[in-house]
């Protein structure tokens, strides 16, 4: 008896050794395929980056994808309602969706040059690695299964959605899913950096802006008249100083300040855009409420008028980490030589989850990203996106077989 | 000003001169050879002609110090119309020899890259984009030659297939250049057209008056152009700046306007020139184009000069010609005036 369990167990391992051989043999095999494809891949990359897309404005670029789409003869190929570009590569049974998106939509605005630099390693390029990789690699993934003979029982829907950043607040997303009329097994969202994250759970997320104006009756013509500006550095210390917890993690950022138009001229309107970051609920309801007191506080003792426009709220939740989605997709990333770097994300994946559809959100390859210092260029690497695009087939393989995404 | 040998010899002197230039056929060749890059933007089908005709077709890239845009130039152009269309057979860098890392990026997106020097040594190295040109058709095999410039920003597959799309479809065309908007609105609907500086101050004002068919050629010094090598190996390639103005002059001379076409490429983004570099890009287009007309014997029979000043405008998206009479009349010197003498007691 305990011979035939030492067996068992031996074979067991046996067996768990060949499929974590045969999986890596299988990602080598993508990745080799994938560098074959590089330059088509890169020249996507390149078209995307440079087609102005900020949000609210991303129909050039969904012109773009669905014309790529529909030179490699995908299914759907579409543009509904929301802006949303969509082909789809046809699997063998009709009933079963996957998911793989990415936003079209980018911060930088219309006027601004988006032109990219290729050097013999990196792209370099106003937010090159957002979200330009992924796009790309919505257009490169039809012709990659192609190439490796690959075909899925599921359909696998490939989408760009619009009005996703800043205000657009995952506007496209929230409309393809309520009105698509697929039903979505699993939803796989592609980020261009960092190759190896795996996010599987979203933070909670309020985004906003606190207006500080000047009233109707305000004395321009007293010395020493502030504006609005000095009451809004009040309201970002008392902001600053509300008390944050380190678990669950919370944290505040204030992004971007706007008031006045000359060094003597007293400012009529400050603003100021911050958003707020909860792994809690609770905690992430009660910093809105201490906002909202600081405001209140601040306008009944300054005299100016001080709203609050929240503009974007998101509940945090996701996945377990120990479903078969997450499992398997750390096994494959471990499986390319990666460290999986598991964290929680406010990104597409709050809207794929708030549809009750098991996601993950995955990274393609490496590179700087200096947005959070304010600088928008951004330079990406280009050996690693083989790799990346390895993963994405390895993962949708994995989400194909039944039951995988089964919550 | 002694002419080279081959020059002579390829363009037949005066022999090969054709009868004075006649305007009247601009508006037609304007009509009839002018295109957009969105016509041939079925490459595709572009492809099966080419395949049908036995045509092979090669893209030079010149250049000398490049690394900002000759990675992106070659994968934009290769990815498009070598892997994912069959237009294109072979792609090539000639490098003048820089000392940036423009050759390892060219050659690590996969493009050949030549030295200029290392082709056809033994005729010696010159400087200059012409040269490279030139030696371009000893080291490509196609038959068809097109010449993009490598500091483009803004580099799109249209930029190839539209230049070779009038030579894969009008076998009388020899010679395609290319000619850019300049978003530059004059009134509704209506915008300036042309080239840069030099072009509207030099080339065109020198097209206008000694060859008026010739100022139809909206931006007659634009670096991108395709050619057959048929036509191209028959002519002499200056190696400065005046190898475009060169190529108009004798293919003109040789097989008149029917050999030419031009296309619309939208937008072209690349570095401003200063005022000091195209100084010398105006010198070196003098020589070129006085060494001519030298050689068509036009030095000792200056021919009446034409009175018209031929521009372009874009109108509702169509190019048309301005026409400007400018008659530079001139006053004889005022002391030859017998009442500009008596008034200020000069003699005669």
């Amino acid at each position: 008896m305990a011979g035939n369990i030492q067996d068992n167990a031996a074979a067991g391992g046996e067996a768990v050794r060949d499929a974590s051989e045969q999986l890596k043999q299988d990602l080598g095999r993508y990745q080799l395929a994938a560098r074959d494809i590089r330059d088509m891949y890169l020249a996507d990359l390149i078209h995307f980056g440079e087609i102005p897309a900020p949000t609210f404005a991303e129909e050039p670029r969904i012109k773009f994808l669905a014309g790529r789409f529909q030179e490699q003869g995908l299914a759907g190929v579409s543009i509904d309602a929301a802006g949303n570009g969509m082909g789809i590569i046809p699997g063998s049974d009709p009933r079963r969706n996957l998911l793989v998106l990415t936003n079209a939509d980018t911060l930088v605005r219309d006027a601004k040059d988006q032109t990219i630099e290729a050097r013999s390693d990196k792209l370099i390029g106003p937010f090159v690695g957002d979200n330009c990789i992924a796009l790309a690699a919505l257009t490169t993934l039809p012709m990659l299964l192609e190439r490796l003979g690959i075909r899925l029982q599921s359909n696998v829907v490939l989408l760009a959605t619009t009005r996703s950043l800043e205000r657009g607040n995952l506007e496209g997303l929230r409309h393809f899913l309520a009105n698509s009329g697929l039903a979505v097994e699993a939803g796989l969202c592609l980020e261009s950096v960092q190759l190896g994250r795996l996010n599987y759970h979203c933070i909670g997320l309020l985004r906003g802006d606190i207006h500080c104006r000047l009233p109707a009756n305000y004395n321009w013509a007293q010395y020493g008249a502030t504006g609005s500006i000095v009451p809004m550095s009040d309201i970002i210390n008392r902001i600053s100083q509300i008390p944050l917890p380190r678990r669950p993690l919370t944290t505040v950022i204030m992004g971007m300040l706007r008031g006045g138009i000359a060094y003597n001229n007293v400012a009529r309107e400050t603003i100021l855009s911050f958003e707020a970051r909860s792994e809690s609920l609770e905690i992430l309801n009660q910093v809105k409420q201490q906002i909202a007191d600081v405001i209140a506080e601040a306008g009944a003792r300054s005299g100016v008028e001080v709203t609050l426009d929240i503009i974007a709220q998101r509940e945090p939740g996701g996945l377990d980490i120990s479903h078969a989605l997450v499992r398997k997709a750390t096994a494959i990333l471990g499986a390319l030589g990666l460290q999986p770097m598991l964290y929680s994300t406010t990104s597409q994946l709050s809207a794929v989850r708030d549809a009750k559809i098991p996601g993950l959100t995955i990274g393609l390859t490496t590179g700087e990203r200096a947005f959070e210092l304010d600088e928008i260029d951004e330079s990406v690497n280009i050996a690693p996106l083989a790799a990346g695009l390895a993963q994405v087939v390895g993962i949708l393989k994995a989400i194909d077989e039944p039951g995988t995404a089964q919550v | 000003m002694k002419l080279p040998g081959i020059f002579n010899k390829v363009m037949g002197g005066r022999a090969a001169r054709r009868p004075a230039p006649k305007s009247a056929g601009a508006e037609a060749w304007l009509a009839s050879h002018t295109f957009h890059h969105s016509q041939f933007a079925d490459i595709k089908s572009l492809v099966a002609e080419k395949d049908r005709q036995r045509l092979t077709i090669s893209l030079c890239l010149p250049t000398l110090n490049e690394e900002k845009t000759i990675g992106k130039e070659i994968i934009m152009l290769k990815s498009e119309l070598m892997e994912r269309h069959r237009l294109l057979d072979e792609l090539v860098v000639i490098d003048s020899g820089s000392t940036d890392q423009t050759r390892e990026i060219a050659a690590s997106y996969g493009a050949r890259v030549c030295l200029a020097r290392d082709i056809l040594p033994q005729y010696g190295e010159r400087h200059g984009k012409g040269e490279n040109l030139w030696k371009a058709l000893y080291a490509m095999r196609g038959d068809i030659i097109i010449y993009i410039d490598a500091d483009i920003t803004n580099i799109r597959p249209h930029f190839a297939y539209g230049l070779v799309g009038p030579l894969i479809r009008m076998p009388e065309v020899q010679y395609v250049k290319a000619f850019y908007d300049r978003p530059l609105t004059l009134s509704k609907g209506v915008r300036v057209s042309g080239g840069g500086r030099v072009t509207e101050i030099q080339v065109r004002p020198l097209f206008s008056l000694f060859f008026p068919e010739l100022a139809a050629i909206i931006q007659p010094l634009s670096g991108e152009y395709a050619a057959r090598r048929g036509a191209l190996e028959r002519l002499p390639f200056p190696i400065g700046y005046g190898v475009e103005t060169a190529h108009l002059l004798d293919i003109y001379h040789r097989w008149g306007m029917a050999a030419f076409a031009q296309t619309d490429l939208d937008q072209r983004v690349h570095r401003n020139q200063t005022t000091h570099a195209l100084g010398k890009m105006a010198f070196g287009i003098y020589q070129t184009f006085f060494r001519r007309w030298q050689a068509h014997g036009n030095v000792e029979r200056l021919p009446a000069m034409e009175t018209v000043l031929r521009q372009f405008q874009n109108r509702d998206g169509r190019y048309e010609q301005v026409k400007t009479a400018i008659r530079e009349e001139e006053r004889p010197p005022i002391i030859t005036l017998p009442e500009y003498r008596k008034a200020f007691n000069r003699r005669s």
